[in-house]
């Protein structure tokens, strides 16, 4: 392996671990807001304890969170200088917005929220765990921001030293890809926390541990997780026109499609089809289907990845073009098929809701319990989806992976940071999942009202929460 | 003054306000094992910070990113340059973050071993770490004509940046020993007080050093002796303050230090950013490291709008939890004992009335 695979297989390493985090950070985050919500205009006691409850599984989770997220801001300079110096006056400026619009709400608000229960009036304690929510978004939404310009880049010129300067900010936060590359990333997000919410809720329900306190968990995570994967799929549907529309590579290759069709077909399952086979036996053809996906057209021109990779050689220069198709081939229908899974899972849940049997329902709550890891696969598959999918470009057409790490940088370093990186995210991801786990299956504490002002006063510590 | 001179001062406002601020918050982790006789002790030095650590970190994050958006010749050249050291930087940061969440949430005085353990380990390293990369700054890296750097790991050990990591390390314990004396009341409170009293007379003698050798290595202007001076001064108050009762004056005089000491290393760099040891034709400067007008435009609206809406939202923070911190006189059996239930499972609606437990005063 070269210096440039150790790198990236470090960057993919590292931000897959960080992208467990982020969407439950987002999910749980609006879901507690939103419990705390419900607290607040009922004033009844069990909306109180489904906050704190959840609250802290949030807490815990952003700890680590917010750490690997640290690893992936420092690494774009340490292991991928060339990158940096190359787009640094566009990439560097979405990212600094989210430092000062973002994340800082996030952190600040997060720690008044924690240790402001006793301190702050119920109104403004509510507005920090809202400023959370609003801060892990717009986080997302920056990060997005910057990500969508290296899938198509906009809004910039090339100076005459060959560097990428940015000529119109508007144009980061208009481009398609963005706009439909964030609703993707909060509906995925919602996805997840609903979906912990609803195993975990469901989880106690079996053991009739307060049924009475997380029905009503399981009732909301059902309200968020119906219209939230169903939205997701439709989103994600336009997603896939808007890239095979810039992208043309990553469409093809979702399909392994080598040759140019029209119309085109879906495949569900295929055997062979890496990149050295050109020709896999596909089993069960959708007719119609890749034309509908990838255009929106029910007959549908898809360009073959032989095709368009003739193309760019002509564009840029001798070279392969063509992404990993196996990875590109399989994460696409992982990603699709659970989507469905828990899509099925949702309407189950709201048929049962309807009906008034969800907690009875053994089989849907053991079902909801064993579903808890299912969108987090979808997301890391969606993820290597997308940015497999941009390779060999680390910005579509302007600049190749191989041109963009630290040319001063060996590999004996960044194979020695990648197995210090994967011991420690290890140790940690095992501590994160047990601790997790283990507050998860916590019995909710007893009826407690809340604490009187004078009460809270006298409170010299107040950190039992938490910490 | 041009939009990237603006930008090369909120630089290096960002690092200043990173390490004033988070500058406690590494010496109250590296010593919280003193400053705690007991877990209920420890529990009070930690609890300092609990509320503000996170937003404080959120400063070198945005450091980080200001510096990539801004200057990104220089961030490239710095990060790959500092490859090791800014990877331990990052494990250091890592495990002690990850410790302070957790340390609390499991009973039992293994658990809380091995976090404060991790958390002692990272809020020395980071600091440290910190400081060396700063001093390397000042005292200059071999760098080519292409802005690349061109030595190895062994040129970031250099004396001058040694020192400064140990000035800087040196800096946030006192810092630390004043934040908490100001903070807390009790036994705490009065171990504060006798750490810093301890480290005052080192600090000082640290920072006079560091001063000395600075003015000695970067042949300053008037800014750099202006710098060094309030540097010393501001030791030396925090030396006579720390321990004699006067905590605000204390926790003041030892942040302008850590202030003028990390100030000092942007105001003697000026206009460079990265000193080249290959020759000053080679030195990475404002001028040939920044991003284009319209970028730094558009930065600076966006700076300037929300910085200030930070400054104020993160001060409220620090108002809200105004409240001095107690601990018990002694340690309590029911500090030592695991309660029947995790601390952290208590609903906090009912407080735990520990007799030992002095209650808070505003102060």
């Amino acid at each position: 392996m070269s210096t440039v695979d150790w790198a990236r297989l470090q960057f993919a390493t590292t931000s897959i671990y960080h992208f467990l985090f982020v969407p439950l950070t987002i999910g749980l985050a609006f879901l507690t807001a939103l419990l705390q919500t419900r607290w607040h205009r009922s004033g009844e006691a069990a909306y109180l304890r489904l906050t704190r409850f959840f609250g802290t599984l949030l807490v815990i989770n952003v700890a680590v969170g917010v750490v690997t997220g640290l690893v992936q801001e420092f690494q774009f300079g340490t292991n991928w200088s060339g990158y940096s110096r190359f787009v640094g006056d566009v990439f560097g400026a979405p990212l600094a917005m989210e430092g000062l619009a973002a994340f800082f709400l996030e952190s600040v608000f997060l720690g008044l929220w924690i240790f402001g229960w006793n301190r702050l009036s119920r109104r403004v304690h509510l507005a920090t765990i809202w400023a959370v929510a609003v801060g892990s978004a717009l986080s997302a939404l920056f990060i997005m921001a910057a990500n969508s310009w290296m899938q198509h880049p906009v809004g910039y010129t090339l100076n005459s030293a060959g560097r990428a300067q940015l000529t119109d900010v508007w144009a980061l936060f208009t481009n398609p890809v963005f706009i439909w590359g964030y609703l993707q990333v909060i509906l995925a997000s919602l996805v997840v926390g609903s979906v912990v919410m609803l195993g975990v809720s469901a989880w106690h329900l079996r053991r009739l541990s307060s049924p009475d306190v997380f029905h009503r968990s399981a009732k909301i995570a059902v309200a968020v997780l119906l219209p939230a994967i169903l939205l997701a799929m439709v989103v994600g549907d336009e997603l896939g026109v808007i890239e095979a529309k810039y992208q043309p590579m990553k469409i093809a290759a979702a399909e392994a499609q080598w040759t140019t069709c029209q119309p085109c077909s879906f495949s569900m399952f295929q055997i062979g089809g890496g990149n050295g086979d050109h020709t896999p036996t596909k089993i069960i053809q959708i007719p119609h289907l890749l034309s509908l996906l990838a255009t929106n057209h029910w007959n549908g021109k898809v360009i073959g990845l032989d095709e368009l990779n003739a193309q760019y050689q002509q564009q840029y220069g001798p070279g392969n073009y063509v992404p990993n198709v196996f990875i590109q081939y399989w994460s696409m229908r992982v990603m699709a098929y659970l989507a469905v899974v828990v899509f099925l899972l949702a309407l189950w849940g709201a048929w049962l809701l309807w009906r008034r049997r969800l907690e009875r329902s053994r089989w849907f709550l053991r079902v909801a319990v064993w579903a808890i890891p299912v969108p987090f696969i979808i997301s890391i598959a969606g993820w290597m989806l997308t940015e497999n999918g941009r390779q060999p470009w680390i910005v579509q057409g302007l600049q190749l992976t191989k041109d963009a790490n630290s040319p001063t940088v060996g590999t004996a370093w960044i194979v020695t940071s990648l197995v210090v990186f994967v011991l420690l995210y290890a140790v940690m991801g095992i501590v994160d999942w047990w601790l997790m786990a283990r507050y998860a299956r916590r019995e909710l504490a007893p009826d407690e009202a809340e604490p009187a002002p004078e009460e809270a006063e006298q409170d010299s510590q107040a950190l039992e929460f938490i910490y | 003054m041009t939009l990237a001179e603006v930008w090369f001062v909120l630089i290096a406002v960002l690092w200043v306000g990173f390490l004033v601020l988070e500058g406690f918050d590494f010496g109250v982790g590296a010593l919280h094992g003193v400053l705690g006789r007991d877990e209920a002790g420890r529990e009070t030095a930690l609890g300092t910070i609990a509320p503000v650590w996170d937003g404080n970190e959120v400063w070198l994050v945005v450091a980080g990113a200001g510096m990539f958006a801004a200057f990104p010749g220089w961030y490239a050249t710095m990060f790959s340059a500092m490859y090791l050291a800014l990877i331990l930087l990052l494990v250091a940061l890592i495990l002690r973050g990850v410790a302070i969440v957790l340390r609390g949430k499991q009973e039992g005085p293994g658990w809380r071993r091995r976090w404060s353990a991790a958390l002692i380990a990272g809020s020395v390293l980071a600091p440290l770490l910190i400081g060396i990369a700063l001093g390397n700054l000042l005292r200059g890296l071999p760098i080519g004509s292409d802005q690349e750097f061109t030595g190895s790991f062994w040129d970031l050990l250099q004396p001058y940046a040694l020192y400064t990591g140990l000035t800087v390390v040196v800096l946030c314990l006192l810092h630390a020993a004043a934040f908490v004396g100001l903070k807390t009341v009790g036994p705490v409170h009065d171990r504060a007080d006798r750490t810093g009293r301890m480290l005052g007379p080192l600090a000082a003698a640290v920072v006079v050093g560091f001063a000395a050798w600075t003015l000695a290595t970067a042949s300053p202007g008037a800014g750099g002796w202006i710098v060094a001076l309030v540097a010393v001064a501001a030791v030396l108050v925090a030396a006579v303050a720390i321990g004699r009762g006067r905590d605000g004056l204390a926790f003041g005089a030892t942040a302008v230090t850590t202030a003028a000491v990390v100030g000092s290393i942007f105001v003697n760099l000026y206009p460079r950013v990265m000193v080249s040891t290959t020759g000053p034709a080679d030195d990475l400067t404002i001028q040939n490291t920044s991003s284009a007008h319209y970028s730094l435009t558009v930065m600076t609206w966006v700076a300037g709008v929300l910085l200030p809406v930070v400054l104020i939202y993160q001060g409220w923070t620090y108002h809200v939890f105004r409240r001095r911190l107690g601990a018990p006189v002694a340690a309590t059996p029911t500090a030592q004992i695991p309660s029947p239930r995790p601390a952290a499972e208590q609903p906090a609606g009912k407080h735990r009335t520990d007799p030992g437990r002095t209650h808070a005063r505003d102060h």
